[in-house]
């Protein structure tokens, strides 16, 4: 029998080895699909892994020194193995094994080359995730934190020849490293302050009451700026729409399973601190119902079908830190399964669709349903599961979300929330009804996708549904308010009802809606001009300070240097006539200062 | 007798007919011919203090100098016959390339 410790490190380690492999190996990089198998061999090995790690609810820690110090080492590395990992490793190496499997179709028309390298990057991302979620302690996480944000720059800009491409790219490096510096400074004065980055330690401390330390909600508070700016929450959401612009797997990998969720798992990973600042923890619900809301109302003017599923992810990113914030963690992590689940389900779909069409404009599908019905059905599936119908995965932990939020007494961000559940089902029964029931008819010949596409679906879809059915199994519902499930089914109801009048029955006018909702429309489609915002204060504040430097670099620092070469140049010009060139004027001189010399010795020997 | 300064003297007379000739001649033959006698003024000195001081040293430096003079000299007139090639003269003023 394995150690507790092995089967974990083995998952962590496929992925790590596919990775050197590719990078190392350039033959077998640049053979493309060969690459892909390796990759997919090295996922899958780590899947069944993480399955087995699952089944057995491993609970372990190992760690080793790392910078050894005197008196302990600073830092160490190491596993930590629980339940919350245990989920977060099936989930990361099922979605990026689907996403792997889905990626070899849907990138087969790449050049061998750039697919090798887009498994390659893909292995490091899955890596540096399960890494981040092993991390037994802060500086760890905070490495692997890093990778994962360098593993999205590098997949964002998969396509690094389009600009678009690549400008998301840096926004999305950028933007999360805003937060990462707060995350990086609290990481490092809860260190001095208590001078250890285990989380097992620290939560022992916390338990103990011997955490009262002087500005630990300033701490908490800089280490959560990290999870606003990697989970997307207001105001640093706006990198991920951007993000659209990498491969659609990409979009589904960093939404579902990598990358986003890595914000979200960090507060609840470090829960037990959190539960210590209940100052924090209100504006963390604050934040993120704000951010569910509208991130929602934003994803209900979107044209483009991956941005409208963008920002129904920054909504239920909002839900599960709005749940954290609530000191209902817990339900927060479950809907960031169930989340996952679908969410890679509908990326997926939209991938095929967009695959398809060849148009990520929704207005320019339509009637898909009868072309793909196959496709329909799945994305249908997570439509249903993102809009919170029951039995399927996601009205369960949405209800535990919104229980939760309830029950921590927060009517504010409750309210949010409820509306974001109704706009929520709004806006993804809108793209339904507009891309696959529209009466508007598709370019060319929407055919059904590939088996190695529809597979991953399939499976989604199942597991969507099958693990709702589980949840509502096995959940008691006596903790939360008994009018709550009305409540969401009525909201999601209400939301699907709207769609349907709206753009299915053609009862309401959505450009009447438009006009009446004037000023929120002008804004939701100018996203709240927050890009606007931070493009003016680039060009404002960065480009005015350059310029002044540039400023003080032209005329005051090359100044100087123009006036001395000046003066230089003039000191030549008139020193220059003294060289007549001839020989005997030279002889006079040297014949002279002899002269001069000789008297001078005779005068004041 | 005539004693040492009288030598000197004379040494220092060629020595400065020598450098007057260096000074103001045009012709870059003159200017050589300076340069010999000013030469010539140093074996004076020589020749006068190696007789006055019972050392042979300044013979043998005279010697030399006296060798490596011939050579200059041969040297010297090459190159005013190159520059003659070229420029079709030997004025000295005129032989101004360097001028800044």
């Amino acid at each position: 029998m394995l150690s507790p410790v092995w089967l974990p490190l083995f998952v962590l380690g496929m992925p790590f080895v596919a990775f050197v492999l590719l990078a190392v190996v350039a033959p077998l990089r640049r053979a493309g699909s060969r690459a892909a198998l390796v990759s997919i061999g090295a996922m899958l090995l780590a899947f069944a892994a993480a399955l087995a790690v699952w089944r057995g609810a491993f609970v372990a820690e190992t760690t080793w020194a790392w910078i050894p110090a005197d008196g302990g080492p600073i830092a160490t590395v190491g596993l930590l193995v629980d339940p919350l990992s245990n989920a977060m490793l099936v989930l990361v190496t099922l979605v990026s094994l689907l996403v792997q499997i889905y990626s070899l179709a849907y990138l087969g028309d790449e050049r061998p080359a750039s697919l090798g390298r887009y498994y390659t990057y893909q292995s490091l991302f899955a890596f540096s995730m399960l890494g981040l979620v092993l991390a037994p302690g802060f500086l760890q996480m905070f490495v692997f934190w890093e990778l994962v944000g360098l593993c999205s720059y590098l997949l964002i800009g998969y396509w690094y020849e389009r600009p678009a491409a690549a400008r998301a790219a840096v926004k999305a490096f950028w933007i999360t490293k805003l937060g990462d510096i707060g995350f990086i400074i609290g990481i490092v004065l809860l260190w001095s302050a208590t001078g250890t980055f285990e989380f097992t330690e620290l939560f022992d401390k916390a338990q103990e009451h011997a955490l009262a330390i002087k500005g630990l909600p300033t701490i908490m508070f800089l280490i959560y700026l990290g999870a606003v700016g990697k989970s997307a929450q207001f105001p640093l959401h706006v990198w991920l729409p951007d993000a659209m612009e990498g491969p659609t797997p990409v979009s589904a990998l960093i939404h579902a399973a990598t990358m986003v969720t890595a914000g979200v798992f960090m507060v609840t990973r470090t829960e037990p601190l959190f539960a210590m600042v209940p100052e924090v923890l209100t504006l963390i619900a604050w934040v993120g119902a704000f951010t569910a809301l509208l991130a929602a109302t934003m994803a209900c003017v979107e044209d483009d079908i991956k941005r409208v599923l963008a920002y129904s992810t920054i909504s239920q990113l909002g839900y599960m830190m709005a749940a954290a914030g609530a000191g209902a963690a817990y339900a927060g992590f479950l809907h960031l399964l169930t989340h996952g689940l679908f969410k890679a389900l509908l990326f997926l779909a939209a991938g095929a669709v967009i695959h398809a069409v060849g148009t990520n404009d929704i207005f320019r599908m339509g009637g898909l349903f009868r072309a793909m019905p196959q496709t329909g059905v799945v994305f249908l599936v997570g439509t249903l599961a993102l809009a919170g119908v029951p039995p399927l995965a996601g009205f369960f932990s949405k209800e535990a979300v919104l229980g939760g939020v309830w029950e921590a007494h927060f009517t504010g961000p409750f309210l949010m929330l409820a509306a974001t559940a109704l706009l929520t089902a709004f806006y993804m029964f809108r793209v339904v009804f507009i891309a696959f029931f529209g009466r508007a008819h598709a370019g060319g010949h929407p055919h059904e996708a590939p088996w190695l596409m529809r597979g991953p679906l399939w499976l989604l879809a199942a597991l969507t549904v099958l693990v709702g059915i589980r949840l509502g199994g096995a959940e008691g519902h006596d903790a939360t308010p008994a009018w709550l499930v009305p409540l969401s089914i009525g909201l999601a109801f209400a939301g699907f009802a709207l769609a349907w009048a709206m753009y299915q029955r053609g009862a309401i006018d959505p450009a009447r809606v438009a006009t009446v909702l004037g000023p929120l429309d002008y804004l939701a489609r100018r996203r709240y001009g927050i890009d606007a915002l931070y493009a003016g204060l680039y060009r404002g504040l960065i480009l005015g300070f350059s310029r002044l430097i540039g400023w003080i670099d032209r005329y005051i620092v090359d100044g100087v240097l123009n006036v001395l070469s000046a003066l230089t140049l003039r000191g030549g010009q008139a020193l220059r006539g003294i060289q007549s060139g001839r020989a005997q004027d030279y002889v006079y001189g040297v014949a002279f200062g002899m002269l001069l010399l000789i008297v001078w010795a005779q005068l004041w020997r | 007798m005539i004693g040492l300064p009288a030598y000197l003297v004379l040494g220092a007379f060629v020595f400065s007919i020598g450098l007057f000739g260096v000074l103001t001649r045009r012709n870059a033959v003159g200017i050589l011919l300076g340069i010999e006698l000013m030469l010539n003024a140093v074996n004076i000195n020589f020749v006068a203090f190696a007789r006055f001081n019972g050392d042979l040293t300044g013979l043998v430096f005279t010697l030399f100098t006296i060798a490596i003079t011939v050579a200059e000299v041969a040297v010297g007139l090459a190159i005013v016959i190159a520059i003659f090639r070229v420029r079709r003269t030997v004025e000295a003023d005129r032989l101004d390339l360097l001028r800044g």
